[in-house]
């Protein structure tokens, strides 16, 4: 659960959290299809630091932090795979190549930097914000509106969750009691409460928004207007600049792996 | 017996919830926590059956402290009715409901039957038992849920916010039937801002106020203490508030109970002095 604790936006205020988040998007889907480009391992070091200076100015530390354990586990995972997989197709029964670990070093550092990349883009982005900018980048309101309501509906459930868990739990259930199928029905209970819980409060909400005449006006207008200011569009430059080079380079220049650097 | 010492409960968050608590509940008790929204009074009772555990200090239940034991083995002793009865109804019909608690605490098939057939009578469900707990109404699912607990026979009840969402003649069906649990010697422990309700019970009141307790005693002391209640955010019973607003016929300030009034006020309009008992 600590990965997505990682991506849970908490109210302050900082240059980072002040730019526009359509930009910040783009900055961040410049990052990812970078970090798809580059299969070998320098490109991706280098590219894991370009977000730590976003990181700090947000100071969002703790929470990257968090969210960078939480990732961890999912790393080894894809680490191991890629590893013990290509190793026994490829290599077996040689001993396993010093390019095959930095390969599957690559592919797990790739996968941090995308987690890495969208970690500070939610942490820093405000789900109001969010809906915001997809309102004015002309998606229609109905899903902009069911995106803010559903990001903003996960404290409530989880909180809930703990709720009938203890309920549960002063019944007499034993989470943590059985082997592995028993353990995962023990969850029924909670589940069960939960689902319908969560559809009784989207009714009652449907029902109170239209009792407030919600969709009543064809054209909506928004008391906050997005607009970018001057280092929105220096960040979208640099973004462009990155993009621009990254395509270049990865078009022109052959990028030694790291193996190869050492030996020199 | 319940003994609770020196507690203090700090949430993963940071939240102080309780400073300091030491209180001690006897068997066969009837014992209501009063105080605002945030005062700590859930989370006080939440350790009862170790559902919280203490930051610093300790519950000791029945002589073994809370931290040593499991919850399903707490709970045994302990009945926590939540709340919100749809925090935990999920079974397909009322009578499986009632059994689920029972099939956890491993009883034989035939002890659970006459304990489903008990307890369902007990809390007038029967009639609901093949029926669906999420078709019933909102009084209806909050009495399926206090079957569900009493199914077992806990030695201590505890009842979060019982009264919320319930009629008048529910919530006086709910006070005879605590009456009744109490004279069975069962401790029950009710968590409410309900002055009315507790006027009525008149049982022990613990008051708290911001993680800590500010008073205790019978319900009819706490209630009409104007100062205290203020502090708790809470108002005296309607009763109590006529007669402090009537300074001037020398009616007594402690009263909380309506038959009691009434006396008192026909033996005024009669001329006759009153003794106020």
């Amino acid at each position: 659960m600590s990965m997505f604790e990682g991506f849970r936006f908490r109210r302050v205020s900082s240059v980072i959290h002040r730019l526009d988040p359509r930009v910040k998007f783009f900055f961040v889907c410049v990052l990812f299809v970078t970090a798809i480009l580059f299969g070998k391992l320098p490109p991706l070091i280098l590219l894991f630091f370009v977000p730590l200076p976003f990181v700090f100015m947000a100071g969002v530390q703790r929470e990257w932090i968090r969210s960078m354990r939480g990732a961890l586990f999912f790393a080894v995972i894809i680490f191991l795979f890629n590893f013990v997989f290509t190793y026994f197709y490829t290599q077996y029964p040689q001993v396993p190549s010093a390019s095959l670990l930095e390969r599957s070093l690559a592919m797990t550092l790739r996968f941090l930097v995308l987690v890495e990349s969208f970690s500070v883009f939610f942490l820093t982005t405000s789900p109001d914000h969010l809906g915001l900018a997809l309102e004015q980048s002309h998606v229609p309101y109905e899903f902009c509106f069911a995106f803010t309501t559903a990001v903003r509906f996960v404290p409530v459930l989880a909180e809930e969750a703990q709720t009938i868990m203890d309920a549960q739990k002063a019944r007499g259930l034993e989470l943590e009691r059985g082997n592995f199928l028993k353990r995962v029905r023990n969850y029924i209970p909670i589940l069960i409460p939960l689902i319908v819980g969560a559809i009784r409060r989207s009714l009652e909400l449907a029902e109170a928004m239209e009792s407030r005449a919600w969709g009543a006006s064809e054209k909506r207008t928004n008391l906050y207007v997005l607009k970018l200011k001057n280092t929105d569009y220096l960040l979208a430059f640099v973004s462009v600049l990155m993009l621009i080079f990254a395509v270049y380079v990865w078009l022109y220049v052959p990028i030694p792996s790291l193996t190869t650097l050492l030996r020199l | 017996m319940i003994e609770v010492k020196d507690l203090y409960f700090v949430y993963p968050t940071g939240v102080e919830a309780l400073k300091g608590i030491t209180l001690t509940i006897d068997d066969g008790e009837f014992l209501a926590i009063m105080g605002q929204n945030g005062a700590g009074k859930t989370t006080l009772v939440k350790h009862f059956n170790g559902l919280l555990k203490s930051t610093k200090g300790e519950v000791v239940v029945d002589g073994v402290s809370t931290r040593e034991v499991s919850v399903a083995q707490l709970a045994r002793k302990v009945g926590f009715v939540f709340q919100n009865p749809d925090h935990q109804l999920f079974c397909e019909t009322v009578e499986e409901e009632v059994a689920f608690a029972l099939r956890n605490f491993g009883f034989e098939e035939n002890a659970i039957k006459k304990r489903v057939d008990w307890a369902l009578n007990l809390l007038d469900v029967t009639q609901y038992r093949q029926t669906s707990p999420f078709m019933l109404s909102g009084g209806e699912r909050k009495r399926v849920a206090l079957a569900s607990v009493l199914a077992w026979d806990p030695q201590v009840v505890i009842l979060d916010e019982p009264t919320i969402g319930q009629d008048h003649q529910q919530k006086e069906k709910l006070r005879q039937f605590i009456v009744q649990l109490n004279a069975q010697k069962k401790t029950v422990i009710i968590v409410t801002h309900d002055v009315e309700f507790v006027a009525e019970c008149n049982p022990r009141v613990v008051l708290m106020t911001e993680g800590k307790i500010v008073a205790e005693g019978l319900a009819e002391e706490i209630l009409t203490n104007q100062k205290l209640v203020a502090q708790a955010s809470i108002v005296p019973p309607q009763i109590t508030q006529i007669f402090l607003g009537l300074p001037d016929l020398g009616l007594p300030t402690n009263v909380i109970d309506v038959h009691e009034a009434r006396r008192i006020l026909l033996d005024i309009l009669e001329g006759a002095p009153h003794e106020h008992v």
